[in-house]
């Protein structure tokens, strides 16, 4: 079915690296196909503590904020992102307690405020803001994954954040500067409080405006 | 506004197309919300096998519980509306499940008005029904809810557009890449043929892989009705898994 290639370099569970390949043998399943997100999802996947990824307090806690825009440049207001990152030592397993129930109400209850789960979501605000307070990730995956959901978006979208400092990896140095220059944060000195990074999405625009979204074939 | 009939016109025009993975393409006009919130760019291959994206986000018993699979008991009364349950299995597309992996729900009343203040749509709100559910496959991939039949409301795509009856999901895999967010519909729902987001799929066999089963067997006696919904998550030619050490 199907042959084992590298064992990941990082691996940190008993994991394996499998590689499809076609073989004759073997159907393999058609997926599921993508509906979008609709508007009415704000009283469903949003969480209690969903955009607060760094454990309370921590020192080294960043946020990266922004807006979602549209084609015509209008910041949409019903857009929910999903993050995702490998925790500052490097791990990629993630943690479970990013919702936390109450068994006795059935209330979500958000993170403990010790762990890193390496999950967080947030949804657009009215005017289209969105904002997220995490920690660094590790230098061999320097970026935050981001999913992207919206009305009117029919397949989400893959993106990542890398931050000013971040090297530049595979994905970066095979883009033009121009398109490179989507997927960089840039330092904000005028936010409130603390180390602060702006991040825009936009889902449509020319070469030097749209996102740079991710195919992982 | 348009009307129906320049809408059908539209979706007569791209159906029957087979897409990659039977997923509609991100810009399809008919559904007038796609055509500014759809990417001019191509997209860029990522092919890094240390890239996190390959790596998924876990939940646990302390974040979902048992009940909150079932949507009827959260209120101290009875939701109005047919009592269903719907099971299905989430696998990848060799067919291997995905364990102990989250599923969401969301969807509208039986009237067909969801819990929400931006939801002009003049139908009742159910005191006894939030309509969001959570649930953690079991070790086979199964999962399970208990909830009610949604019921078709209108929207603001075209004059006199509805949508047929549906319930939201969103699902994790083995990858974050593997993610999915789908909506589940009914067998047979009259709606079908006039609705831009579900004919956004344009392969008719696609399109079946959307609509649930009705199954008599896991229908439960003086109870609910059963319907079969099994969810096989898309992804990049290549995963990790976890081996079985047994």
């Amino acid at each position: 079915m199907s042959e084992l290639a590298s064992e990941p370099s990082s691996a940190a569970l008993s994991r394996t690296w499998i590689e499809h390949r076609p073989t004759g043998q073997g159907v393999r399943l058609e997926p599921t196909p993508s509906q979008t997100v609709g508007p009415f999802f704000g009283y469903a996947l949003p969480f209690p503590g969903g955009p607060d990824l760094a454990p309370a307090g921590h020192p080294d806690t960043v946020t990266v904020h922004g807006y979602v825009y549209d084609g015509a440049g209008n910041p949409l207001p019903d857009a929910i992102l999903d993050f995702w990152q490998a925790a500052p030592d490097g791990s990629r397993t993630g943690t479970p307690g990013s919702l936390r129930v109450d068994a006795s109400n059935g209330e979500l209850l958000g993170r403990d405020g010790v762990r890193f789960t390496g999950f967080g979501r947030v949804a657009t605000t009215g005017d289209g803001h969105w904002a997220l307070h995490t920690l660094p990730p590790a230098a061999d995956a320097p970026y935050i994954a981001v999913g992207v959901f919206a009305r009117g978006l029919l397949h989400h979208l893959y993106t990542r954040i890398y931050l000013p400092d971040a090297p530049d990896d595979a994905l970066l140095s095979g883009l033009t500067p121009e398109r490179r220059s989507t997927l960089r944060a840039r330092e904000d000195a005028t936010a409130a409080a603390g180390r602060a990074y702006r991040f825009d999405i936009r889902i449509q625009g020319d070469e030097s405006e749209e996102t740079v979204f991710l195919d992982f074939a | 506004m348009v009307t129906q009939q320049e809408i059908d016109k539209e979706i007569a025009e791209l159906a029957g197309r087979v897409t990659p993975g039977g997923h509609p393409p991100r810009l399809y006009p008919p559904y007038r919300s796609s055509i500014l919130r759809s990417p001019r760019q191509p997209l860029t291959l990522v092919t890094d096998p240390d890239a996190i994206e390959l790596w998924t986000p876990v939940f646990g018993t302390g974040d979902v519980t048992e009940l909150d699979a079932d949507l009827t008991v959260r209120h101290s009364g009875e939701p109005i509306g047919e009592r269903i349950t719907v099971t299905g299995r989430v696998t990848d597309r060799d067919g291997r499940p995905v364990r102990n992996q989250l599923v969401e729900i969301w969807q509208a009343n039986a009237a067909g008005r969801y819990v929400h203040r931006r939801e002009q749509h003049p139908a009742p709100l159910d005191p006894n029904f939030t309509g969001a559910g959570r649930a953690l496959t079991d070790a086979n991939g199964d999962y399970r809810f208990t909830t009610i039949k949604p019921g078709p409301y209108p929207w603001g795509n075209h004059v006199n557009a509805w949508r047929p009856a549906h319930i939201h999901f969103s699902l994790f895999g083995t990858a974050f890449t593997q993610r999915l967010v789908t909506q589940m519909y009914f067998p047979g729902d009259p709606l079908f043929a006039y609705d831009p987001i579900f004919q956004a799929v344009t392969d008719p066999a696609a399109q079946q892989r959307l609509i649930a089963v009705y199954d008599h067997d896991r229908s439960v006696p003086e109870f609910s009705l059963g319907f079969r919904f099994d969810i096989v998550l898309d992804g990049p030619s290549a995963t990790y898994f976890e081996e079985d050490h047994q």
